[in-house]
C-alpha cells in the first residue's frame, strides 16, 4: 500500500509537469490550429538557457532567465516561421514545426554535448514524510508550482481581456478578426505562453531524482503528446486529465514493472502510449475534445 | 457629401479565379441607411467581407478599386484596423462565440475598442437597453440562445465596438416575420442614436422600409441605385425582389394559391411508393 501511494504521488507529480507541457500545446492549437511538433525544443531552449546563466546570476534569476528566453523563442519562431505560412494548410504547418524541431534540437544538443547540467536548485535530494509516505522535496515543488501555474493560466484565460481574445479566436478566427482582435498578435503570445511552461517543466524534469539536464531531456515532452491527445488537443480541461493520466500510469507501470514483466521491459514508458490508444479507440476526439485529429 | 461618408469606387473582388465583384461603386452617406439587395450569389457578403477586410479568410482578395471612409483608405487594411476606424461588421449567419458565455461574447465585441471603463460599460448598457434579454440571459452559453436571440447578440456584439458605421449582412435571415420586424425597428433605432448602418439584405420589402438610398446588385455588378422610393417604385425591384408584377398579377397569384390549396385538400399530392 505504501509503495502504492508514494507511486501515486509521483504519478501525480509528474503528471502536473506533463500537464504544462500540454496546456502548451493546447493553447498553440485551440489558438492557431497548429499541432507544435517542435515542442520539445522549446523546452530543450528553456533548460538550457537556465542551467547556462545560473552559474553566473544563481538558480532563481536564471530560472526566469529560461522561462522568459523560452518564451521569448516561442514568439520569434511563430514570427519568423509560422506567420509565414499563414492560410496555408494546417499539415503544411505540423510540418513546418518538425523541421523547426530538427534544427533546434540537433544544435542545442551540439551545444550541450555529452554534459549534463545540474540546476543547482534549492530542493536538492531532500525528502519530506507525507504520513507512511516519503517523496522527494522536488516532487512537492513541482506540483506545487505546476498547480499554480495552471490556475494562474486557467484564470486569466477565463476573465482577463487576454483570455476573451484566446477564446474568440480559438472558436472563430474570421469572427474575432472582426471583432478588432488581432490575430497575430493572439498566436505569437500563444507560443510565448507554451514556450514558458515548457521552460518550468524543463526544470522539474531535470532536478532529483534525474541527474541534470542533458541534450535528451527535449524528449521528454514527447510524453506530453499522448497527454494532450488524451485529453483533447483543444481543451485545456484535458491537457490537465491527460498529463495526470500520463504521469500516473507511467510511474505505475514503471514502479510495478516486476510485477507486468510479462509485458516486457520499458513498459512504463510505453503504457502512457497503450492509454492513448485505448482513449482514442473510444473517443477519437480525446476524452474533453471537440475536434478530431484528424482535422490536422 | 459629409466627411464619415464610405465610399466605395470601381472595387474588384474574387476568389482565386471566381471573380465576385466588378467595378462595384456606391455611396453611405454618414448618419443614413443603405441597403444593398440581391439574390442568392450577387455578391452582397463579398461586398462587406471587402470592406471588413476579412475576404482572405474565405481565399479571396480585393483586385482593384478603393474604398475610402472618412477620408482614409479603408482597402488592404487589415480587420483589426478597419474595427479601429469605426467600421463594424455583423457576418452572415450571426457567427456568436457559441461556447462563450453572452457577456463574454459582449465583451469580445469590445476587443477592437479598447476604451477607458466608463465607456465601455456606457456601451454595455446602452446594448441591454437594446437587447434586454442579452441582461437577463448574461451567463449563459451563446449557442443555447434561439436564432432571433443569437442575431441580438451578434448585434450587440458588434455595438460594443462602437462604430459609426455598422455592416449587417442579411439580419433577418432564418428568422419568424415577427422576429425581422423587431430585428428592423433595433436597426432604425441603432441609426437614429446616431450609426449610419449599410444594411444587405434579401428581404427587400424590409430593407427599402429602413433605408433612405439602396443599390442592386447582380452577378457582382451595381445593377440599380436610387434612393428608396425610387427602387420600391421600379418594376423592376418589384417584379423581382418585392415579389409583385403588378396588382392584378399579384391578386392572380393569390387566387392560384388559393385554387390550389383547395385541390391539396381534396386530392393528397404525397403518395408513398411503399404505400
Ligand atoms: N469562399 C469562396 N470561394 C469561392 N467563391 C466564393 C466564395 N464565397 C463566395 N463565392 C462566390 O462569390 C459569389 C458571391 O458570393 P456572396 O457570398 O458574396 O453572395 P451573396 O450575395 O452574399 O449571396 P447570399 O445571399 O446567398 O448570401 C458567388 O458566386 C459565390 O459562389
Ligand atoms: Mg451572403
Amino acid at each position: 500500500m505504501t509503495t502504492f501511494l508514494e507511486l501515486l504521488a509521483t504519478g501525480v507529480s509528474l503528471g502536473s509537469v506533463y500537464a504544462l507541457i500540454a496546456l502548451g500545446f493546447v493553447i498553440i492549437y485551440k489558438s492557431t490550429e497548429v499541432v507544435n511538433f517542435a515542442h520539445a525544443s522549446l523546452l530543450l531552449a528553456g533548460g538550457y538557457f537556465a542551467v547556462l546563466s545560473r552559474e553566473h546570476i544563481g538558480f532563481w534569476p536564471a530560472l526566469l532567465v529560461g522561462v522568459a528566453g523560452a518564451a521569448a523563442l516561442g514568439m520569434l519562431l511563430e514570427f519568423l516561421v509560422i506567420r509565414r505560412y499563414r492560410g496555408r494548410d494546417h499539415s503544411v504547418l505540423a510540418i513546418v514545426t518538425i523541421g523547426i524541431d530538427i534544427v533546434l534540437i540537433t544544435e542545442f544538443a551540439r551545444r550541450i554535448g555529452p554534459k549534463i547540467f545540474s540546476y543547482g536548485d534549492p530542493w536538492g535530494s531532500a525528502m519530506v514524510s507525507l504520513g507512511p509516505i516519503s517523496v522527494p522535496q522536488t516532487r512537492i515543488a513541482a506540483f506545487v508550482t505546476a498547480a499554480a501555474l495552471i490556475t494562474l493560466f486557467l484564470v486569466a484565460f477565463r476573465y482577463t481581456t487576454w483570455g476573451v481574445a484566446m477564446r474568440a479566436a480559438a472558436e472563430n478566427r474570421e469572427t474575432a478578426a472582426l471583432m478588432g482582435v488581432r490575430l497575430g498578435w493572439v498566436s505569437a503570445s500563444a507560443w510565448g505562453v507554451a514556450g514558458a511552461l515548457a521552460a518550468v517543466a524543463a526544470l522539474f524534469l531535470s532536478v532529483f531524482p534525474t541527474t541534470g539536464l542533458d541534450r535528451d531531456t527535449g524528449l521528454i515532452a514527447l510524453k506530453a503528446f499522448p497527454a494532450a491527445i488524451i485529453g483533447g488537443l483543444d481543451s485545456t480541461t484535458g491537457a490537465l486529465v491527460g498529463g495526470l493520466t500520463v504521469g500516473v500510469t507511467q510511474a505505475l507501470a514503471t514502479g510495478y514493472q516486476s510485477e507486468l514483466s510479462f509485458l516486457g521491459n520499458g513498459i512504463g514508458e510505453l503504457a502512457p502510449y497503450l492509454v492513448m490508444v485505448l482513449v482514442l479507440l473510444i473517443r477519437p476526439a480525446g476524452l474533453f475534445g471537440t475536434r478530431e485529429l484528424s482535422r490536422v | 457629401m459629409g466627411a464619415a461618408d464610405l465610399r466605395v469606387r470601381g472595387l474588384n473582388a474574387g476568389y482565386g479565379p471566381v471573380r465576385a465583384l466588378t467595378d462595384v461603386s456606391l455611396d453611405v452617406p454618414d448618419g443614413a441607411v443603405t441597403a444593398v439587395l440581391g439574390g442568392n450569389g450577387a455578391g452582397k457578403s463579398t461586398l462587406l467581407r471587402a470592406l471588413s477586410g476579412t475576404l482572405r479568410f474565405h481565399g479571396g482578395a480585393v483586385t482593384g478599386g478603393t474604398v475610402e471612409y472618412d477620408g482614409a483608405r479603408l482597402d488592404g487594411r487589415p480587420a483589426a484596423s478597419v474595427v479601429a476606424a469605426g467600421v463594424v461588421q455583423v457576418p452572415e449567419g450571426r457567427q456568436v462565440f457559441a461556447r462563450m458565455t453572452v457577456a463574454d461574447n459582449l465583451r469580445a465585441g469590445a476587443l477592437g475598442r479598447r476604451g477607458d471603463r466608463a465607456a465601455q460599460q456606457a456601451a454595455r448598457n446602452r446594448v441591454h437597453e437594446l437587447f434586454p434579454v442579452l441582461a437577463d440571459r448574461a451567463q449563459q452559453r451563446a449557442g443555447l440562445l434561439s436564432g432571433g436571440e443569437q442575431q441580438m447578440l451578434a448585434m450587440g456584439r458588434a455595438l460594443m465596438a462602437r462604430p459609426r458605421l455598422l455592416l449587417l449582412d442579411e439580419p433577418s435571415l432564418g428568422l419568424a416575420p415577427m422576429m425581422a420586424a423587431r430585428i428592423a425597428e433595433t436597426v432604425r433605432e441603432i441609426n437614429t442614436q446616431g450609426t449610419t448602418v449599410l444594411l444587405v439584405e434579401q428581404n427587400a420589402s424590409l430593407a427599402l422600409r429602413l433605408a433612405s438610398h439602396a443599390v442592386v446588385l447582380e452577378t457582382g455588378e451595381v445593377a440599380l441605385s436610387g434612393t428608396a422610393e425610387e427602387l420600391s417604385a421600379s418594376d423592376e425591384v418589384r417584379r423581382r425582389y418585392l415579389g409583385v408584377a403588378d396588382e392584378e398579377a399579384a391578386a392572380d397569384a393569390a387566387a392560384g394559391i388559393a385554387a390550389e390549396d383547395a385541390g391539396v385538400a381534396a386530392h393528397p399530392p404525397l403518395t408513398r411508393w411503399t404505400a
